[in-house]
């Protein structure tokens, strides 16, 4: 356990330095001046000058070679800079911060949505093969994961905010605000949790150490919840990072749509108008958390299943 | 991602059946699953609507008629007009081609450089496959909706660029699985049997090791689509895509944002087409699956 903690802390700094060249690298991919594109954008409708635009080079420090632009931005990032908005003008580090809150409550909130309904529902399913419930729950993962977020977003809006009037449309502060953005982040991660366990929960069901179990006699639900269960939730572990770029990239849209003032709606705005520096901020941060995510996830799927920790990849 | 755990893995007798019961197996395969024709019969209407768009008897779905606006559902427009006067059920028509166009670059984009990447890497082996798997693993902290906003915002509004953008993030994971299978290929007795006869790397790769991949790549493909469709709806959707007045079903929700209130018609419309094209292809996906896969049985049958 320990030797594998160290493997993978080591590789550690070398994807850190592969996330940061990549997130730099974005920039480079654009077509044109970022001087010359941030001036049009203060002064709309003007041609900006060959001078104002060389001023601006040198204040940016665009100016210097690639490798050396390359260097900055990673001391800078060591030491928590990540420079500062084109837009705004503000710190993109202080952004990042304070923009984080809101997505992580409307990520968390969408999370605990989708387990609540997924994980009872994908148990049950696969107890109940082929009953109602079964087929209604499929259902609900076979539409979950077509049904586009933007689409469910104005859906719920056009329902409860405007025809019901049960709930706020958009904006942030209150409860009741979380709702509708909550429940369209939620039904493309639930549909595809509640698939995950039902499949692993009907395979372990049909394993020697269940008709064990109940053989000796338990319960069925014994059997289901102490003897099955635990197992069938591990691939759902396993899919931790994967649910969480999930949640992410979900959040980009709904943000925008709820004026949910996150992560997603600040790299939307940066996007449209190639705010550069937030854009590699963003893009850096975002690749950090999911890669810390996934080893928490990893290290906690060997402590709950020995098998991983000896070598055999028995799932 | 759907991953091939979501059905029960059950042992299937292994038949010695020839070419032509398998093939019989197929068609009754896909036959006999409600689901699967549902999805045949949606991506077959998505290919009728995208491929006929220009010579179907329909309105200009870009011609703007300021008199005609927001009409709604009638004779003479089935699905009412928008906010311009434009007919909604010629632009959801033309969308399915601009949808369909999209998908089929995409997958291209990303299927060659998920081929090149894993054959190189699975073939290769030793520092290749070790650089190669690297920046896969590294790629793969980034979630690609997020990855292709970013290139796509670099690259600066348009569809080609959002095009470019999904095609060049969405490889990552299929190179992995592509590496597995070549790397399994690699060590069969008749790819050791070809070399020992003398046959070229360009020969083992194409001859032998390629037929072993063509059946999964199907399968991914088919699974991809409804993904890809709704990534680049998405990112078209966030206006980063298809500019107006492109009938693409992203942008027309974009679009018709400002009238929520007065004409919701105008978002459902083009969400609705988008789901039941991603359902489809998510229903084809899965029957293709589990008919070409013999390790995966849907559980039930």
């Amino acid at each position: 356990m320990m030797a594998y903690l160290v493997r993978r802390l080591a590789t550690l700094p070398l994807l850190l330095l592969g996330i940061s060249a990549v997130s730099f690298g974005l920039l480079n991919l654009a077509p044109g001046d970022p001087a010359e594109m941030v001036l049009r954008q203060r002064n709309p409708g003007q041609l900006p000058s060959a001078a104002e635009v060389e001023a601006l080079r040198r204040e940016l420090g665009l100016d210097a070679s690639l490798p050396a632009q390359y260097a900055r931005w990673v001391s800078g990032t060591l030491a928590g800079d990540l420079g500062q908005s084109y837009g705004t003008e503000q710190p993109v580090a202080a952004q990042l911060a304070r923009r984080t809150v809101p997505t992580a409550l409307l990520t968390a909130g969408a999370l605990a949505l989708a387990l609540l309904v997924a994980v009872p529902a994908g148990i049950l399913s696969a107890q109940r093969r082929g009953s109602l419930l079964d087929i209604a729950a499929r259902l609900v993962a076979l539409v979950g994961a077509a049904v586009p977020s933007y689409a469910l977003a104005y859906g719920l809006i056009i329902l409860f905010a405007v025809k019901l009037s049960w709930l706020p449309a958009v904006g942030y502060g209150s409860p009741a605000q979380v709702v509708l953005p909550a429940v369209a982040l939620s039904l493309a991660p639930m549909a595809q949790l509640m698939r995950l366990i039902r499949a692993s929960m009907l395979e372990t069901l049909g394993q020697d150490y269940v008709r064990t179990a109940r053989a000796k006699g338990l319960a069925e639900q014994t059997v289901s919840f102490r003897h099955a269960l635990r197992n069938a939730l591990l691939p759902a572990v396993a899919a931790t990072g994967v649910n969480l770029g999930y949640l992410l990239s979900g959040a980009v849209i709904v943000e925008t749509i709820f004026s949910w003032p996150g992560l997603g709606q600040l790299i939307v705005e940066a996007a449209l108008t190639r705010d550069y520096p937030v854009v590699q901020g963003f893009v850096a941060y975002i690749a950090v958390v999911v890669l810390l995510v996934n080893l928490v996830a990893d290290l906690a799927l060997r402590i709950a299943d020995p098998r991983l920790r000896f070598g055999h990849q028995g799932m | 991602m759907a991953s091939d755990a979501e059905h029960t893995r059950e042992r299937v007798p292994v038949l010695a059946v020839g070419r032509s019961p398998r093939r019989r197996l197929l068609w009754t395969g896909l036959l006999w699953e409600p689901g699967t024709v549902l999805g045949l019969f949606l991506v077959a209407s998505l290919l009728l609507a995208g491929l006929l768009a220009p010579w179907l008897p329909l309105d200009d779905p870009a011609m703007i008629s300021l008199p005609d606006r927001l009409l709604p559902p009638s004779s003479e427009h089935l699905l009412g007009t928008d906010h311009l006067g434009r007919d909604s059920f010629s632009r959801i028509v033309h969308g399915a081609r601009m949808t369909l166009v999209a998908a089929a670059a995409t997958l291209a984009l990303s299927m060659t450089i998920a081929l090149a990447v894993g054959i190189l890497s699975g073939y290769n082996g030793g520092w290749t496959d070790t650089a190669l798997m690297g920046v896969v693993d590294l790629l793969l902290a980034f979630p690609s909706l997020i990855l292709a906003l970013a290139v796509a915002g670099a690259l600066g509004p348009g569809l080609f660029n959002v095009l470019l953008a999904a095609g060049a993030v969405w490889w990552v994971g299929h190179a992995r699985i592509i590496r597995g299978i070549t790397l399994g290929a690699r060590q069969t007795e008749y790819v050791i049997a070809a070399r020992a006869v003398g046959a070229g790397n360009m020969r083992i790769i194409f001859r032998h090791i390629a037929p072993n991949i063509l059946g999964p790549i199907v399968v991914i493909a088919s699974l991809d689509v409804g993904w890809i469709i709704l990534g680049i709806a998405g990112l078209n959707f966030l206006g980063l895509g298809a500019q107006p007045p492109t009938p693409e079903w992203g942008a027309m929700l974009n679009d018709a944002r400002q009238h929520l209130q007065t004409a919701p018609r105008l978002l459902l419309l083009p969400g609705a087409a988008i789901f039941l094209a991603v359902l489809g292809f998510n229903l084809l996906g899965d029957g293709l699956r589990d008919l070409l896969d013999p390790r995966t049985r849907r559980p039930g049958n």
